[in-house]
């Protein structure tokens, strides 16, 4: 019997499905003034972590930065919540720096959860999207399970892995949501019928172990930093965990014998056997994807992470399969360490569907529906901070839309979440997507502790960073300066408290005075040793103050090239190619570029330069057409 | 990476009078760097700082090896009141195609693009400078021109360069693959650090590698130019019936009313393949009365212009002062040494000649009965293309926009070893290698990022 519908409330905004992105989208839709429904299947799972218990890492973590410079919440959420914290790269240079948490799952999802009940303007309801309403290829609402129909000016989609999820272990297979919950098998019917074009995707979890039967004393123990860190620009190194009050993860490695386990029950993997349908990821391989691809190593890592601090349940980072239940109990018994650990969950994997993103602009609404936008998972991507930086972007602009503002797009220039935009809605991606260093041109730009510089200015502007925290970013931005300029205008004369210094660094003696900023472009010398030949600054020097101050003069000749792309590629950015364009009345377009044109519809000739496959000529042409379009009009 | 894809703001250039030997070639900048670029070519007033529409005399350097190429008059045409609306720098120098040419790989070297068909006309439309019906004849231009430079630009690339700057590539993306799983990656401990030091060693190879064929676009410049020869000799030795000889063999080329058009075309001769540029015809053709005065200084000057010397000697008379003058002036030019009139009876003393001459330098002739000179031929293509055999490779860059590339990529793996040597970290380092990494992959045609995330995911076993 169909279920009667009924008329529910009228909303500014509507995002479906409460995971990493559309907590973010949620919120910055609400916080913009927007009267927000965030309905999702499960009031438990509300960002919920059903992969590691970990935020950040190499450009995941510059993600949670740019976030919480834009006014996010992942940020200050794993500042409250985290139970380990390590900084990256420390032997690197500063742009690839990066910060990684170890989170305490359950604290982190009630933690969001809370945040999400106490602001005033969202609703926190459980229920399950099947349909969209849509007319003239507008979005006006959505259709719960229950009958309910919500108006809305601007919906999000942020379905996760529940869009037709089938969970498989060996020859088990179910239709389930993340971590057994119940799946949202309507809605991607209906999006099908609306015109989209769906892909299915794999992603998968390794085994649980109960960690009083870990022999820890067989593994490495990696603990936390002492040195204080946090994601988010308002925490203060003052809340930090004492280190020992934070907890380790645990070093191990498979073996010869887990390997001969795995490669002896080859057949009954599902990953080999054409069971599993979807993509899965090259950077997320199954261990045996691993032991099958790279046959000759003897040994791969494995990290045995805490899933929470009220817990012994241990997450075996690495071993991600979905092999059956009694090989992982075999396989996880084959590891030192490992020998009596009890499996308290089996690793599995989990097929969804997801909408092939060339579907989208770079502001994440659809280009068949307006004011629908979607985010996360549902666009090919992996990660929960991935998911986090489009649910942010598509709350934005989501919000935006129903408030009848501007859109707002992020350039590869300008964040790690706008070289993942471009690359998906440009690119597409046949794999689920996962933000690396080496996707972004300028990540000398894009660093994790300059995220603030770079982006709280817009988010101020679009009203989610508030006047207080912008008058202190401002401040710091003119300590910058000050200090900057201090440097330049001092003058260290070759004394013998400075060649000393030098000839202790086995550095050549000073001859001639020098300027103390370029004192301090010498690899021997960092800022903490340059203050002890010049007089003490009036004020005292926050340390984010110098962290910028000596990354900005260190490394100031890079940055100055980066800078030089960047404006040439602004340049570009800012030819906007007109939205009704009809690339078939365009003469001269080789026929790949012309198809290509025609399905990702690029918005800029920079854009358009970056699809694969077109050519200088077809961006020649296509510059002078939108041109002469210009000249016809007049 | 994308951003080689960015070529709308591009700097260009290209040479703007139509080929041959005017009498004044003009060599065309246009683009926001253009002052720039011509400056660091110039010797002169700093062109970034003369007053707009200004007519500048200076030379123009190379700024890498100090030469000096021609003597120029510099036009600086500041934006926006130019032809494309960007500032624009005209080169106006002497004419003669490889001056022009010389001048023009200077700035694709020092960060200009070779122009496209048409763009200067093209960017003068896109800033509004140009009216509709013009517009349309650039696009038919890009149009007609497309598919043809694209097949010139493939028939340029040899298979053998291509496949030399994709192995150098696939070196570079060693390399880079290695930095970023160090990046990417911070805890896998399978792989090996990629440490300066190794970065370095990386560096330096790749430089030499990129160096050595610079070397062959010498070479190309050989092949196109000619190879300068002098035949030199002391009087009624046979040069002139030598030069007749060789100059007959291409009777395309050869008038039979010496004398006349002698400078214009005479000069050209092609053995078996070979271009020989003749210096100093005239020369050759005096009358013997002359020569007694200028005999040896005008040989020496012949001499100093040559890349290969023909040096004629009497075998039917013993060595004289002259001749030894003349050996020993040549001793460390690639060199032929004739003994002609071998029809005649030998009073040459051969010891005291194979002490000074190299026995493969060594050729009996007579030009009279048309004897040896097939020998002769053949000893110049093969000292020719068995050269460029010898030196490795018969890989040879002759296209201005490849050796503009080439050495821009050098430029950077400079960058890269300066970099090192300051002590940068290892991934500010890793910028200049992928732009020269980049940069290669311009003249192959290939520069798309995903290779380098393939090469990262098939090499090393990444993941959760």
């Amino acid at each position: 019997m169909d279920v009667k519908q009924y008329a529910g409330k009228d909303y500014d905004v509507i995002v479906v499905g409460a995971g990493h992105a559309g907590c973010e989208a949620a919120l910055a839709a609400a916080r913009m003034g927007n009267e927000t429904l965030l309905v999702t299947i499960n009031l438990e799972m509300v960002a919920f972590m059903p992969c590691n218990p970990s935020i950040g890492g190499p450009a995941k973590g510059i993600v949670v930065r740019e976030l919480d410079a834009l006014g996010g919440e992942m940020g200050r959420n794993i500042d409250k919540t985290y139970v380990q914290m390590r900084m990256l790269n420390t032997g690197k240079g500063p742009a690839v720096r990066a910060l990684r948490a170890q989170a305490d799952k359950r604290a982190y999802s009630i933690e969001m959860k809370h945040t999400l009940e106490k602001e005033p303007n969202l609703t926190l309801r459980q229920g399950i999207v099947d349909d969209l309403i849509v007319e003239d290829g507008v979005v006006k609402g959505v259709i719960t399970n229950t009958g309910a129909r919500y108006g809305a000016k601007s919906v999000v989609l942020t379905t996760g892995t529940a869009a037709r999820g089938k969970i498989i272990i060996g020859e088990l297979m179910y239709s389930s949501g993340p971590n057994n919950t119940q799946p949202s098998m309507k809605l991607s019917g209906n999006l099908e019928k609306l015109g989209f074009e769906l892909k299915r995707f794999k992603t998968g979890t390794p085994p649980r172990v109960d960690g009083n039967t870990i022999e820890y004393n067989a593994t490495e123990e990696q603990p936390g930093d002492k040195e204080p860190n946090h994601f988010s620009f308002e925490t203060s190194d003052d809340d930090y965990l004492d280190a020992k009050d934070q907890l380790s993860c645990w070093l191990t490695y498979t073996n010869e014998k887990t390997h001969e386990l795995i490669r002896a029950n080859l057949d009954r993997a599902p990953m080999f056997s054409g069971v599993i349908e979807g993509v899965g990821p090259r950077y997320c391989p199954s261990i045996e994807d691993k032991i099958v691809r790279f046959a000759d190593k003897p040994r791969h890592q494995l990290f045995i992470e805490p899933e929470g601090r009220n817990t012994d349940e241990f997450y075996v980072q690495g071993l991600s399969t979905s092999m059956p239940e009694e090989i992982q109990q075999q396989m996880v018994h084959s590891i030192k360490g490992l020998e009596h650990a009890e499996m308290m969950r089996p690793g599995y994997a989990i097929e969804y569907d997801i909408v092939s993103p060339y579907q989208l602009r770079p502001t994440l609404e659809t280009k068949l529906v307006s004011g629908l936008y979607t985010a996360g998972q549902t666009n090919g991507t992996s990660g929960y901070e991935e998911a986090a930086g489009q649910g942010m972007l598509a709350g934005i602009n989501a919000g935006r839309h129903a408030l009848g503002k501007e859109e707002v797009v992020l350039k590869r220039s300008d964040a790690y979440i706008g070289v993942m935009v471009d690359d998906l809605v440009t690119k597409g991606t046949n794999e689920p997507y996962r933000l690396l260093t080496s996707r972004a041109e300028y990540r000398l730009i894009l660093r994790h502790d300059n995220a603030d510089m770079r982006l709280t200015e817009l988010g101020h502007e679009i009203g989610l960073i508030s006047d207080e925290r912008y008058t202190k970013f401002e401040a710091k931005k003119a300590a910058i300066e000050a200090e900057k300029k201090r440097l330049e205008s001092y003058r260290i004369k070759p004394n013998d408290q400075v060649n000393e210094f030098l000839a202790e660094k086995g550095a050549a003696p000073l001859k001639d005075g020098v300027l103390a900023s370029d004192f301090l472009r010498r690899p021997e010398v960092t800022y903490a040793k340059l203050t002890r030949f010049i007089p003490e600054a009036t004020e005292k020097i926050d340390n984010r103050v110098i962290e910028q101050v000596e990354i900005q003069i260190k490394y100031e000749g890079y940055i100055k090239k980066a800078n030089q792309k960047v404006e040439k590629l602004k340049k570009m950015e800012a030819k906007k190619i007109p939205d009704r364009i009809d690339y078939s009345a365009i003469e001269g377009i080789a026929t790949e570029a012309r198809q290509k044109f025609e399905k990702i519809r690029p918005e800029t000739l920079a854009q358009a330069s970056r699809i694969s496959g077109v050519n200088p000529a077809d961006i020649s042409i296509l510059a002078i057409y939108i041109e002469q379009g210009k000249i016809a009009k007049i | 990476m994308a951003a080689s894809t960015i070529t709308e703001y591009d700097t260009i250039a290209a040479i703007s009078t139509p080929p041959g030997e005017g009498a004044i070639s003009i060599v065309r900048l246009s683009g926001d760097e253009a002052l720039q670029i011509a400056k660091n070519v110039f010797s002169g007033k700093d062109l970034t700082k003369v007053k707009s529409h200004t007519i500048n005399y200076g030379h123009i350097i190379n700024p890498r090896t100090k030469q000096e190429i021609d003597e120029v008059m510099v036009s600086v045409m500041k934006a926006p009141k130019t032809f494309t609306r960007e500032d624009v720098v005209e080169i106006n120098c002497h004419g003669g195609i490889v001056a022009t040419n010389e001048i023009l790989q200077l700035l694709l070297s020092n960060g200009a693009r070779l122009a496209e068909p048409g763009e200067f006309t093209k960017r003068a439309f896109l800033h509004g400078r140009i009216d509709l019906s013009q517009a349309e004849a650039v696009m038919d231009l890009i149009r007609a021109k497309t598919d043809k430079s694209m097949k010139v630009a493939l028939n340029q690339l040899d298979g053998n360069l291509s496949h030399l700057i994709r192995n150098l590539r696939q070196d570079i993306l060693d390399v880079l693959a290695q930095v970023e799983v160090n990046i990417d990656y911070p805890e896998y401990d399978d792989v090996e650090e990629m440490t300066t030091k190794l970065l370095k060693e990386k560096a330096q190879d790749t430089k030499k590698r990129i160096k050595q064929l610079l070397q062959t676009a010498k070479q190309g410049k050989v092949l196109r130019e000619g190879l300068a020869t002098a035949i030199i000799g002391k009087p009624n030795v046979g040069k002139s019936s030598l030069l007749n000889h060789l100059l007959h063999e291409d009777k395309a080329i050869v008038t039979d009313v010496a004398g006349t058009t002698r400078d214009v075309i005479e000069e050209y001769v092609n053995v078996r393949g070979v271009p020989l540029k003749l210096v100093d015809t005239a020369g050759i053709r005096e009358t013997s009365d002359k020569v007694e005065k200028i005999g040896v200084e005008r040989s020496k000057k012949a001499i100093e212009q040559a890349d290969l010397v023909m040096l004629v000697l009497n075998q039917s008379e013993p060595l004289t002062a002259e001749d030894q003058q003349l050996i020993k002036l040549t001793e460390n030019k690639k060199r032929i040494v004739l003994l002609n009139k071998v029809d005649l009876p030998s009073k040459i003393d051969f010891t005291q000649l194979t002490e000074k001459i190299g026995k493969d330098e060594l050729l009996s002739v007579s030009v009279l009965k048309n004897e040896g000179i097939d020998k002769l031929e053949e000893k110049i293509a093969k000292l020719f293309f068995g050269g460029i055999e010898n030196s490795q490779t018969t890989i040879m860059v002759t296209n201005a926009r490849h050796i503009g590339l080439l050495n821009q990529a050098k430029d950077s793996l400079d960058a890269v070893l300066s970099g090192i040597e300051a002590n940068m970290p290892v991934d500010l380092i890793q910028i200049d290698m992928t732009n020269c990494w980049d940069l290669l992959g311009e003249i192959t045609g290939d520069s798309y990022q995903d290779e380098l995330l393939t090469q990262l995911f098939s090499q090393f076993c990444l993941g959760k």
